[in-house]
């Protein structure tokens, strides 16, 4: 091996890499927001009484989750502009991720919401309580405890997902990975480089879902 | 879209499946390794392993083709982008299956393991007749969902050049100037490929619920 590692290209970029992380950071928390509200949506659509609405909204499940994202990506960049619907490359990518974590998001949900026993609200408007502090007690947050680990997880995949971005060069951490890279021709160094960066948002990420988890979702101790 | 463009789709398709079944048998036999190691009880290479399978659950995809892809050439490795891709794909796989399969074989009841020791099984006999076929059954719903994850995730095996069912879609794409009907006919056919595994894996995880009651 007579290969000299040299990482000066990546210390001169690192005032550029460190911002495009701030633009993963950005696509992956506004995937999260616009995939819980999807969620949120999903779960209540699902319980519609129309049978086409549930139907749909189990489709759409079934359909996101069986086909790869870079697909997804690359029907809303590439294919919707002929319907009309054209977007520059962050805001399809940040509605890509959105759709693709919306739809994990109604299966988390769902479950959470089916961990809650009818018994338990009925129990707890027998003891007098109101109706809002039944659903806030009782109903979302037992609800949110059960799901808040798969949701952590599911929430740590898209921020590593916004990578396949990249493929339509929306503003983040892979894509201006590439443009160094392709400047300055040193592959391993530059990806290598940037790996560690994943590494480090996932972590900061899970340990900021622990903190969550701990400041408002854990059981009071005395 | 005529029929040679469909033809090529068909072609890539037949890539895509053989990546997915080299990632997840080559994936499979290391990712066992890893859960062995991961459960052996000797510390260092339970922290080793615990490294290893945080590295790879913590770094997209995307990267670790790329770090793969580049690294090995660095080392001197002259290899062509499809064994590249397939050693990246058995790396990944060998991370989350290695991940998934301990914690099937820390479900396996203690008592079972114990019973073992007091009938003297030495570690061979007792992980490969008495711990594993119990986990293999824990774990198998997770798995089918990890080979839907896998196979989705060859697609990405387009971006560092290797034209799977992704790539092929996007050639004929800019060939013909419909991305929206090719596009479709490629999502529609990793949903074929994708959505019985995610009906079976489902079926099992209902499976194991009720024998578990």
């Amino acid at each position: 091996m007579n290969y000299r590692l040299n990482f000066t290209p990546v210390i001169e970029a690192l005032p550029g890499l460190l911002s495009a992380c701030l633009g993963t950071l950005v696509l992956a928390l506004g995937g999260m927001a616009l995939a819980i509200v999807i969620g949120i949506g999903g779960v209540l659509l699902r319980q519609s009484r129309i049978r086409q609405v549930r139907w749909l909204v189990m489709a759409f499940v079934e359909l996101i989750r069986n086909t790869p994202f870079l697909v997804q990506i690359y029907f809303i960049y590439f294919a919707l502009p002929l319907a009309g619907l054209r977007f520059d490359p962050t805001p399809a990518a940040l509605i890509a991720l959105g759709i693709n974590g919306g739809a994990y998001a109604i299966e988390i949900i769902r479950g959470g919401v089916q961990s809650i026993a009818r018994g338990q609200v009925e129990a707890g408007l027998a003891l007098g309580l109101h109706r809002g502090l039944v659903f806030r007690l009782i109903v979302l947050k037992p609800a949110l405890r059960a799901i808040f680990p798969s949701l952590t997880s599911q929430f740590v995949l898209l921020t590593l997902t916004t990578s396949v971005a990249s493929a339509i060069s929306a503003y983040e951490l892979t894509s201006v990975a590439q443009r160094i890279e392709s400047d300055s021709f040193r592959s391993f160094e530059v990806y290598g480089t940037v790996t560690l960066f994943y590494l480090a948002m996932s972590w900061l990420l899970m340990r900021l879902f622990a903190l969550i988890q701990a400041r408002y979702l854990s059981y009071p101790v005395r | 879209m005529g029929p040679n463009e469909f033809v090529f789709l068909l072609v890539g398709l037949k890539w895509t499946v053989a990546l997915s079944a080299i990632g997840f048998l080559g994936g499979g036999l290391a990712g066992l390794a890893v859960a062995l190691a991961r459960t052996s009880g000797v510390r260092m290479l339970e922290r080793g392993t615990a490294g290893y399978i945080a590295l790879f659950q913590g770094t997209p995809l995307l990267m670790q083709l790329f770090v793969v892809y580049y690294g090995l050439a660095l080392a001197g490795l002259k290899l062509d982008a499809w064994a590249a891709v397939a050693i990246g794909f058995t790396l990944h796989a060998s991370a989350y299956l290695g991940e998934i399969w301990r914690g099937s074989i820390a479900a396996v009841p203690r008592g079972q393991a114990e019973a073992a020791l007091s009938l003297s099984l030495g570690y061979v006999p007792r992980m490969a007749r008495v711990i594993l076929p119990q986990a293999l059954r824990i774990s198998l719903p997770a798995t089918v969902g990890f080979l839907v994850q896998l196979i989705k995730g060859t697609s990405l095996a387009a971006i560092v050049g290797f034209t799977e069912l992704t790539r092929a879609g996007n050639i004929i794409s800019n060939q013909i100037f419909q991305p929206l009907v090719v596009f479709a006919i490629v999502g529609a056919l990793y949903f074929v490929l994708c959505w019985p595994l995610s009906l079976f894996g489902a079926r099992l995880e209902r499976q194991l619920a009720v024998s578990a009651r």
